[in-house]
This record gives C-alpha cells, sequence and structure tokens, in this order.
C-alpha cells in the first residue's frame, strides 16, 4: 500500500472517529439533561443540576465520547492538515440530518436538503486534496534552542 | 452590536484555539501507532506541549460567548453565523499554519460553510 494512500485511509477513518464521537456525545447529553430536566438559574438550582447532572450515567457515557471526540481530533491532527480535517469534520451535520430522517422519522425542509447536498459536495472536494501539505516539524524545539 | 462583538469572540476563539492545538500536534509529533498504549504515550507528549495550553482557554472563551449568544439569539441565527469560522479557520491555515490550500480545497470550504449554514436555518 502506498505511503499516501495509507495517510489517506489513516485521515479518514479518525475523522469518522471524530464525527461519531461527536455526535454521540451530543445525544447522550441532550438525552441526560432531559432526563434532568430544565435548570433553574439561582445558587440552589445550579447546584442541583450540578449534583444531577455528576450523578447520571447517561452524561457521563456522553462525556467519555467526547473525550473520544477530542482524542481523536488531536491524533489526527498531528499528522493531518487543519483545513482537511476541520471542513471534513462538518459532514456529521449531514450524517445528523440523515439519521433523523431514516430513524427518527423527521421531516426535512428543501432548505436544509440543499445545506446537505453543499455540505456533501464540498466534503468530498476537501476530501480529494492531499490530507498533509506542511512538513513535520522539530518534536523539541526548546531543546534545539538550548 | 455587542451580538457582533461576541460573534468576533466566538470565531476568532474558536479558530485559534484549534490552530494554536494544531500547531502543538504538530509539535508533538503522530503516534507511532493508533493503539491504546501508543495514543497514550502521544497524550502525553501533547500534555507538554505550550500550544495545547495556549488553544484549551481560546476554546472555553468561544463556548462560552457561544452560551451566552444563545441566550440573545435563535440558534438558527448563531450556528449559520458561526460557520463563519470555515472560511476564517481556513485563512489562519493558510496564512498562520502555513498550509498549502489548493483551489479545491478553498471550493470545498465555501461550500461547506454555505452547506452548515443552511442546515443550521433549517
Amino acid at each position: 500500500m502506498g505511503h499516501e494512500l495509507r495517510i489517506r485511509i489513516k485521515t479518514l477513518v479518525m475523522i469518522l472517529a471524530m464525527v461519531v464521537c461527536a455526535n454521540a456525545g451530543d445525544l447522550m447529553l441532550k438525552r441526560g439533561m432531559t432526563q434532568i430536566g430544565a435548570v433553574e438559574i439561582s445558587a440552589s438550582g445550579l447546584q442541583h443540576a450540578f449534583l444531577a447532572t455528576v450523578t447520571n450515567g447517561t452524561i457521563w457515557i456522553g462525556i467519555v465520547f467526547l473525550a473520544g471526540f477530542m482524542l481523536s481530533y488531536m491524533t489526527v491532527l498531528s499528522w493531518a492538515d487543519y483545513s482537511y480535517v476541520m471542513p471534513a469534520g462538518a459532514f456529521g451535520y449531514a450524517l445528523l440530518t440523515l439519521l433523523a430522517v431514516v430513524f427518527l422519522h423527521e421531516s426535512v425542509s428543501p432548505r436544509r436538503w440543499t445545506g446537505v447536498v453543499l455540505i456533501c459536495v464540498g466534503v468530498l472536494l476537501v476530501g480529494q486534496t492531499r490530507p498533509r501539505t506542511t512538513e513535520p516539524v522539530a518534536r523539541e524545539p526548546r531543546e534545539v534552542a538550548a | 452590536m455587542r451580538v457582533a462583538l461576541l460573534l468576533g469572540v466566538l470565531i476568532l476563539g474558536s479558530t485559534g484555539g484549534e490552530i494554536a492545538i494544531t500547531h502543538g500536534m504538530k509539535a508533538t509529533g503522530e503516534p507511532e501507532r493508533l493503539r491504546p498504549r501508543e495514543l497514550f504515550e502521544f497524550l502525553k507528549r501533547a500534555m507538554r506541549n505550550g500550544w495545547f495550553w495556549a488553544g484549551v482557554p481560546l476554546m472555553a472563551l468561544s463556548f462560552y460567548s457561544l452560551l451566552v449568544l444563545l441566550s440573545w439569539r435563535p440558534i438558527s441565527f448563531v450556528i449559520p453565523a458561526s460557520a463563519l469560522s470555515y472560511v476564517v479557520g481556513t485563512l489562519g491555515a493558510k496564512y498562520i499554519l502555513r498550509e498549502d490550500v489548493s483551489p479545491a480545497r478553498w471550493i470545498g470550504v465555501v461550500l461547506v460553510c454555505a452547506g452548515v449554514a443552511l442546515v443550521a436555518a433549517g
């Protein structure tokens, strides 16, 4: 397998992990906060909400997914361009719309469908450019300087 | 006026934070393999990088501006407006991180930006 192709596949796998973790995390937080109910903005209300969130299992599952998102984001940025990863991550918005239609049978406006198509075309365009265009930087620049 | 100001903080905070983290991760160097042990070592190296810690408060700042903005304006305004960060981020990638942004990538970014705005506007 060619070097360039290997980087490409590795990058796409990590971006997919990013998108899945971010969406699953948001979904779990939303579900957890719905279980807790509307937060009252007062000293006792915030204290109650804090205790309710840190003892809620669904919220913790959400936090684990969001930590997974952060780790995959950091990992992919260690080799791929920011200007490659950032737009590709927007694929999550398109995915969320498709999931809402398939599983929740939500109706989607023509304007939103247009947006989904634009995102998909944009991500495909960015996706076929080279994932990395910069040279690796020295690992410990401070030691080199000293 | 205050909405525009906070929107500026939101966009510059998130792109500035992500650019700092990208720079930090490039300096950290990629993990040799994508296995738990190597990923843990990678994370430890990343935590020792100053650029990573410069990025975190910027991203926190942008997150709080997002929360405040959402209390002033509906989400169908806030997310489309913040989609501008795709363009700002690409400018930062080109001029600060010195990435080679080809015409195809620019067109893709602009389409994604418009698409996110349309999806969020409903």
